[in-house]
């Protein structure tokens, strides 16, 4: 389980998340989800311990996150970190060398389906093929957490459409837990268990999607434009 | 991918999906169906609803899990005449709720029912 007791984390003056705390249990998707420049790359970043928080504690099965004990955990960042020159094979070779826990086999697998042409050197990629080379990078690695900075962002619905499903037949419910920031929650929500609703620097709600159809009777979407209000009034 | 509806939890549009499928005969009875992540990837579903909508049959009785064969949809004619007949009383229900909620009557509504064909 991954917990995040209290954190707070600012920019030196600019406080950009204040007393968050939430749990992150096992084989769960959890969308987390919220207006531009509310915290959530920020959020994720402190998960997976490229930032340390200002205050607060953030536990991975009751050990502090750091940069080390993240190895747990894959992180897929929202922007483009990859070697232009390498090729898609180059890349997943590259990975071997840096992750123990990267299976190459599996990354050639996931490619594969995702219809990557591997021998292509990433700057000649478009967007759409990015996306699905970083997809296929991450879910390379055999790790209990996946936490995914906007995956979908940008792409057409035909790209999202096989992102989703390689996401869905890639990872294992019983043994992994994945975390993604999203916009799009209308076409993620199918694949989500639980909605995280970030606004202002704080968590507004952290609700199943099952209670909030069957109790509230929305969708994700009405849902969170409706808390979205309340808060505004 | 599939669209769903808002009103209702994403489990149980995919049961109704599938009791539609055997009642139009598209799935038959004794037929396998697929493992819970390959429907979920058809769907684009999460495995985990997917897991909740055949629990959710199971307990309907549409289905039969057979150890280390898979899941198949049940045998028996009768559970299947059952099911034609609750989603008709089901159909029949709402149908009435809603000519209600309008103030028309049964009778006027089977006069129009029985020109339309």
């Amino acid at each position: 389980m991954l917990q995040l007791s209290n954190i707070s984390f600012s920019y030196i003056n600019r406080p950009v998340l204040q007393n968050v705390s939430c749990e992150f249990t096992l084989g769960k998707i959890i969308g987390v989800v919220g207006e531009n420049g509310t915290g959530k790359s920020t959020l994720l970043k402190l998960i997976t311990g490229i930032l340390r928080p200002t205050k607060g504690d953030i536990t991975l099965d009751g050990k502090r996150v750091t940069r080390t004990t993240a190895a747990n955990i894959a992180f897929l960042p929202d922007i483009d970190l990859f070697y232009e020159f390498y090729t898609v094979e180059q890349l997943f070779r590259f990975y071997e060398t840096q992750f123990a826990d990267f299976s190459y086999e599996k990354a050639s697998i996931v490619g594969e389906f995702l219809q990557i042409e591997r021998g292509r050197k990433l700057r000649q990629l478009s967007k759409g093929q990015r996306g699905r080379v970083k997809m296929a990078a991450t879910l390379g690695r055999e790790v209990p957490f996946y936490v995914m900075d906007e995956p979908f962002a940008g792409l057409d619905p035909m790209v999202k459409d096989s992102l989703i499903k390689g996401l869905i037949r890639f990872t294992d419910m019983e043994t992994q837990t994945i975390i993604l920031s999203t916009h799009e929650l209308y076409e993620v929500e199918p694949i989500l268990d639980e909605v995280l609703l970030l606004q202002g620097g704080r968590i507004v709600a952290h609700e199943q999607l099952e209670v909030i159809r069957d109790e509230h009777n929305q969708d994700a979407v009405q849902w969170m434009k409706a808390l979205h209000k309340e808060r505004m009034n | 991918m599939t669209d769903f509806t808002r009103d209702k939890p994403i489990y149980s549009q995919l049961v109704d999906r599938i009791c539609g499928d055997i009642i139009k005969g598209h799935l038959r009875l004794g037929d396998k169906l697929p493992s819970v992540r390959e429907y979920a990837v058809q769907s684009g579903v999460n495995v985990n609803t997917v897991q909740r909508v055949y629990k959710e049959l199971e307990l309907m009785q549409l289905t039969e899990t057979k150890r280390g064969q898979g899941t198949f949809i049940t045998s028996d004619e009768q559970r299947l005449d059952e099911l034609r007949n609750s989603m008709k009383e089901q159909l029949a229900e709402s149908f009435l709720a809603s000519i209600a909620s309008f103030g028309f009557t049964k009778e006027e509504m089977l006069q129009l029912l029985q020109q339309k064909e």
